[in-house]
């Protein structure tokens, strides 16, 4: 069997986040049997290569799914994940490539750069009171013109393989073993990240702050909690972690084109939908979201390999994401 | 001498287009429980933000605990030991019993929130209150009754010294109520200071020390409870006496054809075999305990929860209710208990409001007649002496007593011939409680049948022609006007044997 293809447990949760163990169930039960299924039908699907694939497909998305799960959680939404995360590689490239600063601070520009953009859509929601959907897609479209404006509508390209900073590929990609096989030391850091992530929004008062938010932001406001800065800092992680998408989808495909990045945003979301966390906020968990994120991805490289044609995966993709809300409002009803 | 923890003296407050506080006065001592009273609209609400910083005076100088305070927001109030337990109960519903009462105060080992220090102190706090509950519980699956009981360990954990109940028993059992005023009781003790907002007269006279009254944003007076009369805090509160007598005898013909025919209605848990019948211009009403399931007889009559089984005769007809939709095609109108979650759109109109039922009477193919809606919802208005300054008013604006008599004029309009009135006033004053009374027995005159639900036993005595009593699902009981209060809570008490196991 598949050793790289690790299954997040479940186990831990308590009846503290009941509604969405049920649901990451489902979505864990379904991750398995897609996967069976199409490592049944496929062809040359039940392979090292191909699950190397589905995390490729992962990386990026997943570190935007995990950022962005805070923010729904809160019961808000973040639109601009995906061109920030483009943005900020673009000014942390130009930065290296064009003025010349080392590559570190060049990846530091980057994570800087994205948790800024998130600091303005938190300021955008929290203080002024913008709703989210309003605020981020405001910042959705300004990071979309920085972008351009900074790279002077040029395309920017990270260290390859061979380069001086090859070291960029090995630590954020993969790096070759002596055995000769890949190991995927990506997938391992956005897993680190997640386990970040899960101690964080389970362990600590910005995750407990996320869920009361979420659950009733006026019950925590009225019992003397400085909502305005409690409700930025989800927004301010979503921005650290579309900077990390940045340095991971960069560090897969090398070259970053300016104005990239529409259309990550919806991919995560429906990950974090999938998953199990209520677009209506006070439940979720980023584990389930890493399960919405791999459900999609198992999809987006499964279908061709049973000769469906890609635009296939958006129409299947879409349904999932149906079924999943559907299956949220249900668990809503019943209590 | 019991200090005085709290003096407010010339408090006024305004809001653009209405002085909501003229020069107000009121004090409270350690260990004494005020009571605050008045008509809904009088300011009682608007003065307790003042008191605890969600609102800002205009005017007026408020002492705390021997110093002049000014409290710019909840976070200083709660530090100088003033806590509010709010009608409408403020919890995140997603998180634990210990998790809502620690918001803010969250315990931390390290970098990490530590739960198992919260749920312990949790633990501690409600058993010295006496209240059974585990902190690890979800808050939104408790009672209403248990969430208030977390909401007022919470306040005393925060070592509130002064707490202001707002209807803290709006929603709680006798059994509940019971309690509450046990844990009251300890705390005059400790030199607690509470001020106790409520309708309900019966528990003023209990538990309360002093009576100030409210009216129209001015102070009228404060009494002695044990010196006061009940006539006198209501004339105080609205101007005028009024009689709540109980009715000695049925007022409905006995040769009244029967309207309503409802046999073998099943529901779930909550409704069992539920069979009854409501003749033309009778005033019925299900009495009983919270959760004897009549909510749930009035929304499986009116089809807004699904029924597995029941025949329901409109008029000696059978009709099919489905959903909402054939009930008010069949003429049954239903005032739900939570008007603000279903009775009323809160964001529209009182006109729009009014047909909101009917709307199809007033739009042509394309459009809607507005002109025809104003008239119909002005003379309503009238009618019903809805408080409101204009019918473009916002429902939301309107108070809640104002809010309930929109609902009303929606179903008068619609021309409803049986009307479902579930808990009409709840949360409103004396005196729109009387005036809804009135309205009731108007509506029977002009022939309409009207089935009340009502947890509140005065009420029911004054209105019944006759009562029904439920227990846990099943009616458990038939009384005629003019029983007593006793008979009634018998049968509300009267559980179904369970066989030993």
């Amino acid at each position: 069997m598949n050793v790289l293809m690790k299954k997040p447990t479940t186990g831990e949760e308590t009846g503290k986040h009941a509604l969405a163990g049920n649901q990451r169930l489902y979505a864990l039960v379904a991750m398995i049997l897609i996967y069976a299924l199409f490592a049944v039908f496929g062809r040359n699907f039940f392979s090292f290569e191909t699950a190397v694939n589905i995390l490729d497909a992962s990386y990026y998305i997943g570190f935007l799914a995990i950022g962005v799960t805070f923010v729904i959680i809160t019961g808000g939404i973040d639109l601009s994940i995906g061109t920030v995360a483009m943005c900020s590689a673009m000014i942390g490239g130009v930065a290296w490539e064009k003025w010349g600063l080392p590559f570190i601070a060049g990846l530091v520009i980057i994570l800087v750069s994205g948790a800024l953009f998130g600091l303005l859509n938190g300021f955008l929601v929290s203080r002024l009171k913008l709703p989210p959907f309003i605020a981020t897609l405001g910042t959705m479209m300004i990071s979309l013109g920085i972008s351009s404006i900074v790279s002077k509508v040029q395309t920017v390209n990270f260290p390859s393989r061979t380069s001086e900073e090859g070291w960029f590929k090995s630590v954020f990609s993969k790096v070759q073993l002596p055995s000769g096989a890949m190991l995927p030391t990506g997938a391992i850091l956005l897993l680190a990240v997640l386990l970040i992530a899960f101690v964080v929004l389970n362990k600590t008062k910005v995750g407990r702050y996320t869920f009361a938010i979420g659950s009733n932001e006026e019950a925590v406001r009225l019992s003397g909690v400085n909502v305005v800065f409690w409700k930025t800092i989800p927004y301010i992680i979503s921005g650290l972690c579309a900077g990390m998408a940045g340095i991971a989808y960069a560090s897969t495909y090398t070259t970053v084109v300016p104005g990239a990045g529409q259309g990550f945003e919806l991919d995560a979301i429906a990950g974090v939908v999938i998953g199990g966390t209520s677009l209506s906020g006070g439940v979720g968990s980023v584990f389930g979201t890493l399960i919405g994120v791999m459900i999609m991805s198992i999809l987006r490289i499964g279908l061709p390999s049973m000769d469906l044609q890609p635009h296939y995966q958006k129409l299947f993709t879409g349904i999932v994401v149906i079924i999943a809300v559907l299956m949220d409002i249900s668990q809503q009803k019943k209590r | 001498m019991p200090e005085q923890i709290l003096n407010m003296t010339g408090v006024s407050k305004s809001f653009p287009g209405v002085k909501a506080l003229k020069d107000v006065h009121f004090d409270l001592f350690a260990g004494e429980v005020h009571a605050l009273m008045g008509e809904n609209g009088a300011g009682k609400s608007t003065l307790m933000k003042v008191l605890t910083g969600i609102y800002q005076r205009d005017e007026g100088e408020i002492t705390c605990f021997g110093e002049p305070v000014h409290f710019k927001n909840t976070r200083e109030a709660q530090d100088k030991g003033i806590c509010i337990i709010h009608q409408e109960l403020n919890m995140m519903n997603h998180l634990t019993v210990a998790q809502n009462m620690f918001i803010g105060r969250e315990k931390s080992k390290g970098l990490f929130l530590d739960d198992r220090a919260i749920n312990d102190d949790a633990v501690k706090i409600l058993a010295k209150l006496g209240i059974a509950i585990n902190p690890k519980e979800i808050m939104g699956h408790l009672t209403v009754g248990k969430q208030q009981m977390v909401e007022i360990a919470k306040a005393i954990s925060l070592n509130s010294r002064l707490l202001v109940l707002d209807e803290p028993t709006a929603a709680l059992t006798d059994v509940e109520i019971e309690h509450l005023f046990k844990v009251m009781r300890d705390l005059k003790e400790q030199g607690v200071g509470m001020i106790y907002i409520s309708h309900r007269m019966d528990e003023i006279a209990r538990i309360t020390d002093r009576v100030t009254v409210l009216r129209d944003g001015e102070y009228v007076g404060t009494l002695v409870t044990k010196e006061s009369t009940h006539d006198q805090i209501v004339r105080m509160m609205v101007g005028r006496t009024i009689f709540e007598e109980p009715k000695q005898k049925s007022t409905c013909p006995p040769d009244a054809p029967v309207i309503l025919e409802v046999e073998n209605l099943n529901a779930g848990r909550m409704v069992q075999d539920v069979s009854f019948q409501l003749k033309k211009g009778e005033i019925l009403c299900f009495a009983g305990l919270m959760g004897a399931g009549r909510t749930e007889v009035a929304r499986a009559l009116f089809g807004a929860d699904p029924k597995t089984s029941g025949t329901i005769r409109v008029k000696g007809q059978t009709v099919q209710i489905n959903g909402p939709q054939d009930a008010v095609n069949a003429g049954i109108g239903y005032l739900s208990e939570d008007r603000k979650r279903y009775g009323v759109a809160l964001g529209l109109s009182v006109a729009d409001n009014s047909v909101l039922s009917n709307l199809d009477a007033y739009s042509g193919r394309l459009f809607i007649r507005q002109r025809e809606i104003n008239q119909v919802a002005s003379r309503y208005v009238d009618k019903l002496n809805t408080r409101t300054p204009s019918i473009r008013q916002l429902v939301r604006n309107l108070s809640g007593g104002n809010q309930q008599k929109v609902v009303i004029a929606k179903w008068l309009i619609r021309d409803s011939d049986i009307l479902i009135f579930d808990e009409p006033t709840r949360g409103i004053d004396v005196g729109a409680k009387s005036e809804i009374y009135k309205l009731i027995h108007e509506l029977v005159d002009e022939g309409k049948s009207i089935i009340v639900i009502s947890s509140e036993l005065p009420e029911v005595l004054r209105l019944a022609d006759r009562v029904l009593v439920m227990c846990e699902g099943r009616i458990t009981g038939e009384v005629e006007a003019g029983a007593s209060q006793e008979t009634i809570m018998s049968f509300a008490h009267q559980r179904q044997e369970q066989p030993a196991v």
